[in-house]
């Protein structure tokens, strides 16, 4: 998976968990939850999805990690490398 | 033997909610419920080719599509059902109405809030500024301080507001719309509460609590959880102080790594072969009229949807030393939502506190009796507040405490559960949480919170968030 189709995916992600946000014009280095709705119950399910769609474990202790969508393609590239990008949101 | 990861007892609210999270989070879910319908203390009936329901009168918290930080938009999220998937028909207006002196002193809201601001200022116009700091101060669902759970909420009003009416009549709504205690309720509480029916508002699903109960079932089968229905539990497998199971009424045992338990306190210890203490069974229980009129309540010129009344200067919410206490209740007409297809037929529904000790004693033939002695009582009652049921009564049903009990097995047919709550779930074994009302979340979005909450905590136990 590219840099940018990670950054499709973790789009994906929070498209499906929070249909209602407004996701086209985010941008890399600001905080999502400074950009859009995402309490830490929302977060758990970034989580829970990365594991269900990609098998992708995000220890506790990581989590800060996934804090920017730049953050996410740092994190996230190398543990999703010759992964198959997975779309299921509605749009 | 059959092993899940994860067994819910109780196919309520709360249940529900807990077992299509699970499911989501790719563990192997089983929610148990031990009636043939599901729903808990939030249900229907078919009766004579009616669908009534019970319980939920309304759902509260109700907000407009999408409401940044909403209880209700955080709650559609995490179980992924679109707002639109409740088909919410909104109020037209409510009202707590309390008679002083022979006069009718009424405040109506909406799911408009300036309506109760222009109705304080109308009724208590010397309270208006109290009234505004009193809602800045209202603590909400994330509100968690100790001291909040301490603090009395009769107390904390009476900082804000001088008029000793308009503090009862701001009692009203919130103790009859969730709280497990006697008289009084912690400020933490009130703040949810309050705000769950006065600061946002309430709605209707089309179709009742069907409707509700019908999308979180299809969700929780989507995520590949199952719903079990005549599975009741008759006891929880414990071994060396840890939960391994489930036995079911019908002798046969369940595996599981852990059990999430809406049965109640009380009753979870019991189901864990614990002794239990008395006073841990909620004293709170209702009986509930339901009358299917020949006409619209509107008709007879009630176009309230829900009204809290009270007939007299002082509310004392308690549990009466009698069957009934006809001095308070809430009056609800179901068919006063702006529904889109209108109820077929006009519904008024009245409850009122019971004692349940009083309504056990009696024997069968009294039972019967003194149900229909207090149906008209509390139609005599509610004529004073709302609309004359009397003469235009097509058919009628009664539930009291003991009714509650038998399809909810809430001991004592205590609505609200416990007094005691344990705020983060702990069972009495380890391997066991709590959910529903007594892990304290209040009011029927605090219910649903609940076990999305527990679920969350339990399986994924999350201390920070980016």
């Amino acid at each position: 998976m590219s840099n940018e189709e990670v950054v499709i995916a973790v789009k994906d992600i929070i498209a499906t968990i929070a249909p209602d946000e407004e996701l086209s014009n985010l941008a890399l280095d600001v905080r999502l939850r400074d950009q859009i709705e995402l309490d830490s119950m929302d977060f758990l399910d970034i989580v829970m999805e990365l594991r269900k769609r990609y098998g992708v474990q995000v220890p506790e202790v990581d989590y800060m990690q996934l804090a920017t969508l730049k953050g996410c393609v740092d994190y996230l590239g190398p543990k999703l490398a010759g992964k198959q990008l997975v779309q299921t949101a509605a749009r | 033997m059959v092993r899940y990861d994860a067994i819910v007892i109780g196919a309520g609210m709360s249940g529900l909610a807990a077992g299509i999270r699970l499911a989501q989070m790719g563990k192997r879910t089983a929610v148990l419920e031990r009636h043939y319908l599901w729903g808990g203390l939030n249900s229907f009936f078919k009766r004579e080719g009616r669908r009534l329901d019970t319980g939920l009168h309304a759902l509260t918290n109700y907000v407009p599509r999408g409401t940044p930080g909403a209880p209700l938009t955080k709650l559609l999220r995490q179980l992924r059902i679109p707002y639109e998937a409740l088909e919410l028909a909104p109020q037209g207006f409510s009202q707590t109405v309390f008679r002083v002196g022979g006069e009718l002193v009424r405040l109506r809201y909406s799911n408009d809030r300036e309506l109760l601001n222009s109705e304080i200022a109308r009724v208590f116009p010397a309270e208006r500024d109290g009234f505004a700091r009193l809602l800045a101060a209202l603590p909400t669902f994330s509100d968690e301080s100790a001291e909040g759970f301490a603090a009395s909420a009769r107390t904390k009003l009476a900082e804000f507001l001088r008029d000793p009416l308009l503090i009862e009549m701001l009692m009203a709504g919130a103790s009859y719309y969730g709280c497990p205690t006697e008289r009084d309720m912690s400020w933490n509480d009130y703040g949810v509460l309050f705000r769950s029916i006065h600061v946002e508002g309430m709605a209707r699903p089309e179709g009742g609590v069907k409707r509700v109960l019908d999308v979180l079932r299809e969700r929780l089968a989507a995520e590949g959880g199952e719903l079990r229905t005549r599975a009741g539990v008759k006891r929880i497998v414990v071994e060396q102080g840890v939960a391994r199971g489930v036995e079911l009424d019908d002798g046969s045992q369940l595996e599981c790594e852990c059990v999430l338990s809406s049965a109640g306190l009380v009753e979870t210890h019991e189901l864990c072969g614990l002794e239990s203490d008395e006073r841990d069974i909620g004293r709170l229980t209702f009986v509930e009229t339901t009358t299917v009129l020949d006409c619209e309540p509107r008709e007879l010129g009630h176009d309230a949807t829900i009204t809290f009344f009270n007939d007299g200067e002082r509310f004392e919410y308690a549990c009466p030393d009698a069957l009934v206490d006809l001095r308070s209740g809430v009056l609800t007409c179901p068919n006063n939502y702006s529904s889109k297809t209108p109820l077929e037929e006009g519904c008024v529904r009245a409850t009122v506190m019971a004692n349940y000790a009083h309504w056990k004693a009696l024997g069968a033939e009294r039972y019967a009796q003194e149900k229909s002695r207090v149906y008209d009582e509390v139609q005599h009652t509610i004529a004073k507040f709302g609309p004359d049921t009397r003469l235009h009564a097509r058919w009628s049903d009664t539930f009291t405490p003991l009714t509650i009990e038998r399809y909810t097995g809430k001991r004592g047919g205590a609505v609200y559960g416990s007094p005691r709550k344990l705020r983060d779930g702990s069972g009495p074994v380890r391997g066991v949480h709590v959910i529903g009302t007594d892990q304290g979340l209040v009011g029927i979005v605090g219910t649903l919170l609940s076990g999305i909450l527990i679920a969350n905590r339990t399986l994924l136990a999350p201390q920070a968030a980016p």
